[in-house]
């Protein structure tokens, strides 16, 4: 019989786990637990400079991976610190665990010092949180808090750790539980083999089909059995922002994102389908536009992981609740067996109406003599890159021109904050990646407004060898914001420029990195060759960019689908 | 419309403020709620009122269920049920009032359970119809003090909620 300290029992569960990396910060409540953490070597720790970073670095990695992440913090403002990072992947459907240390449990309630109620702030951004009340419940906790974020719709699991629980003399029997059973919780294994059925049969009559795929598709590894569906039907894919790479983004079939900044064609095939499959989608304001215009010729088989997902916002025809790589699985057999087949001529007429659509708008954008359009950097990037990367971005107007001119054939290489739209997400998550991803490129996508809001980690880079590759699309202004000023605000542009920027070439030297300034057209492509030839060094990119660009297109408010801008000038 | 929805929840320490916090945080209504422990001292069963349209009522219970600490949940609504509330009224009781309040009392079929020289304090038990017919009939203007416990609810015939 092995005895064990609280401490002890947490970071053998942690390897029993399997837990390789842990991302945070040390304080009094954890103290226990980092010194338990120093006396073994399998569980490596990386020490952030600001908490919510290393919830976005065990973000990245978890998004890469496909593996929980995990982060240990402190109580009080350590804990309050991770809460940016448990919305983001809370909003995403992340797995991860973050263990918070707290006061001991005989000063709970007294206001103690650096006491925070964690259970209580962290809610509503959690799939669920647990408070230890024994030092020898530790292993289950830990057990079910992973089983629980990983299982079903995945999320974000926090564990409450009073210091009093990890107390080093005070020792108990160490037993890893092999599984876990909730009796309230059953997340389903399949779907419904009736409703599977119908959903086949309204696919093989359906005259215009699309296939609407989210990032259910990417979490549910699914995009293997997404691609040979949608390649046995011959049906067009659309993506959201979140489920981009869950299809080959190159694939002729694939009608690029939808949504207010998705592609003129997405949103026009999904305005006139008359079948959508919605798969590991939930039919996000950012997609629908107004719902009560949304798809009116459209009936709806919506797969979901989550049955409160399923006719939520868009009522679903038929409603399939399973995990998407097992009913994608079973719908390929019904599919072999059926003898029915698609309305080819229905179809040929659907894919000239596509690419008539294709060809009067596509991606495109107006190139400038002087200046470097922002697209046109990404796209140098891609063909840098071989379309290869991993790329994280933050969060504004370089996000969606990433998502539109970076072209993902794989999953798990595209990883922005979709839902909670967090700006300093960019930098840590491509930390998190390249930790785990040592021999890939990871790029990261920013502005000069995102990238302050996490930049303190380019130390932690320093520290950890982390030769990332920072883009930072600078324009001189929060992008975004001014774009709906000058849309909506007749360019009123109410506190979107920063003055005083730092010089980031010279901030990047000083955490002992390489920075290179590009503001001539001409040097565009020769520097970013030269930069990301630099495989061991950390290279901040300070791209000055046409400061006057606009995302197009972008869906008018309040519309349906088909309403967009696709200029400054162009509305349709 | 209104709805009774009756949820078996695991009775842990935090569990109910999950689902208070659920309705207050997705904008849902609560009207009445109660909540103890069953003859399983694992489990307490919550009953929880509230209205809204079906769109909104499939979300409520699709939501609920979501929380890890719910068994299990029924809309009593969806069937035959019975539902009763407690309340203790105390009321101004003077001179021929007395006997007026007594004989409405016993219309009721509620119980007087406390009596002073000016105060009568009545126990009634009932769905919520019939306990605001009995504030009305006594007329609010003699009413000191309310409470109410809020709704209980059970399904009729041979359904139970349990494990």
């Amino acid at each position: 019989m092995e005895l064990l300290s609280g401490a002890d029992m947490l970071i053998r569960s942690l390897q029993d786990e399997g837990i390789e990396y842990i991302y945070g910060y040390p304080g009094g409540a954890a103290l226990h637990i980092y010194d338990a953490l120093f006396r073994q070597d399998k569980v490596k720790h990386i020490l952030v400079r600001h908490e919510q970073a290393a919830v976005h670095m065990a973000d990245g990695y978890a998004r890469a991976s496909g593996k929980p992440g995990t982060v240990l913090v402190t109580s009080g403002p350590g804990a309050t610190n991770t809460i940016t990072g448990i919305a983001t992947a809370f909003m995403d459907s992340i797995p991860m665990v973050v263990l918070c240390g707290q006061v001991a449990s005989t000063l709970i309630g007294e206001d103690a010092f650096q006491e925070t109620d964690m259970i209580g702030v962290s809610r509503p951004v959690v799939k669920h949180n647990l408070s230890v009340r024994h030092p020898e419940e530790i292993p289950e906790i830990i057990r079910k808090a992973y089983y629980i974020a990983t299982t079903g719709r995945p999320g974000p699991v926090v564990v409450d750790i009073p210091k009093d629980m990890t107390t080093p003399n005070e020792r108990y029997e160490y037993v890893f539980p092999k599984k876990v059973k909730l009796r309230s919780y059953n997340p389903a294994i399949r779907g419904h083999a009736g409703q599977m059925k119908k959903a086949v049969d309204m696919l093989l009559a359906a005259r215009r089909p699309i296939i609407y795929a989210g990032g259910g598709v990417v979490l549910g590894k699914a995009s293997g059995q997404l691609t040979e569906l949608a390649h046995k039907l011959g049906y067009p894919v659309t993506n959201t922002l979140m489920g981009i790479g869950g299809f080959p983004a190159t694939d002729k079939q694939s009608l690029g994102w939808l949504g207010m900044h998705g592609t003129y064609e997405s949103n026009m095939a999904m305005h006139h389908s008359d079948l959508i499959l919605a798969v590991g989608a939930r039919f996000d304001d950012r997609v629908t536009n107004a719902t009560e215009k949304f798809c009116p010729g459209a009936r709806i088989v919506h797969i979901d992981i989550d049955p409160a997902s399923i006719s939520k916002t868009i009522d679903a025809d038929v409603p399939i609740v399973g995990p998407v790589d097992a009913v994608l699985k079973e719908m390929l057999s019904l599919l072999a067996e059926s003898h029915q087949k698609p309305d080819a001529d229905a179809l040929a007429a659907w894919w000239k109406q596509i690419d008539d659509w294709r060809a009067f708008h596509g991606m495109r954008y107006e190139t400038s003599d002087t200046y470097i359009k922002p697209q046109e950097v990404i796209e140098a990037i891609w063909r840098i890159t071989n379309g290869d990367a991993y790329v994280t971005s933050d969060v504004g107007q370089h996000q969606m021109f990433a998502a539109q001119y970076y072209r993902f054939d794989k999953p798990n290489r595209w990883i922005n904050s979709g839902g909670l739209g967090t700006m300093g997400f960019g930098l840590p998550a491509a930390m998190g990646v390249k930790l785990s991803y040592p021999e890939h490129e990871v790029v990261c996508f920013t502005g000069e407004g995102s990238i302050q809001m996490n930049i303190q980690e380019l130390s932690t880079c320093k520290q950890y060898n982390l030769p990332v590759k920072i883009v930072n699309l600078n324009n001189q202004a929060l992008g975004m914001v001014k774009q709906w000023q000058d849309m909506n605000y007749e360019s009123r542009h109410s506190q979107s420029y920063m003055e005083s920027l730092p010089d980031f070439v010279r901030l990047a030297e000083a955490y002992g990195h390489v920075g290179i300034r590009i503001d001539r057209k001409e040097d565009l492509e020769p520097k970013l060759k030269e930069a990301f030839a630099m495989k061991d060094s950390l290279v901040f990119l300070d791209i000055y960019v046409d400061p006057h660009e606009h995302v197009y297109p972008m869906q008018v408010a309040r519309g349906s689908m088909k309403d967009m801008w696709l200029s400054k000038t162009e509305r349709v | 419309m209104r709805r009774i929805i009756s949820v078996l929840l695991e009775n842990e320490p935090g569990a109910l403020s999950r689902v208070v916090g659920l309705f207050s945080q997705r904008n849902y209504n609560i009207e009445t709620l109660t909540v103890a422990p069953t003859e399983d001292e694992t489990l307490s069963r919550l009953t929880v009122t509230t209205t809204g349209s079906d769109k909104v009522i499939e979300q409520i219970t699709k939501q609920l269920n979501k929380l890890i600490e719910v068994v299990k949940l029924v809309d009593l609504t969806e069937g035959a049920h019975i539902e009763r509330e407690l309340m203790l009224v105390k009321l101004k009781a003077t001179g021929s009032q007395r006997a007026e309040i007594k004989r409405t009392v016993d219309i009721f079929r509620g119980q007087i359970v406390d009596v002073t020289s000016t105060v009568y304090t009545v126990q009634l038990a009932g769905d919520t119809d019939k306990l605001n017919a009995f504030i009305q009939a006594v007329g609010a203007s003699g009413v000191l003090e309310v409470v109410r416990s809020g709704v209980s609810g059970i399904a009729r015939g041979e359904k139970v909620l349990s494990l």
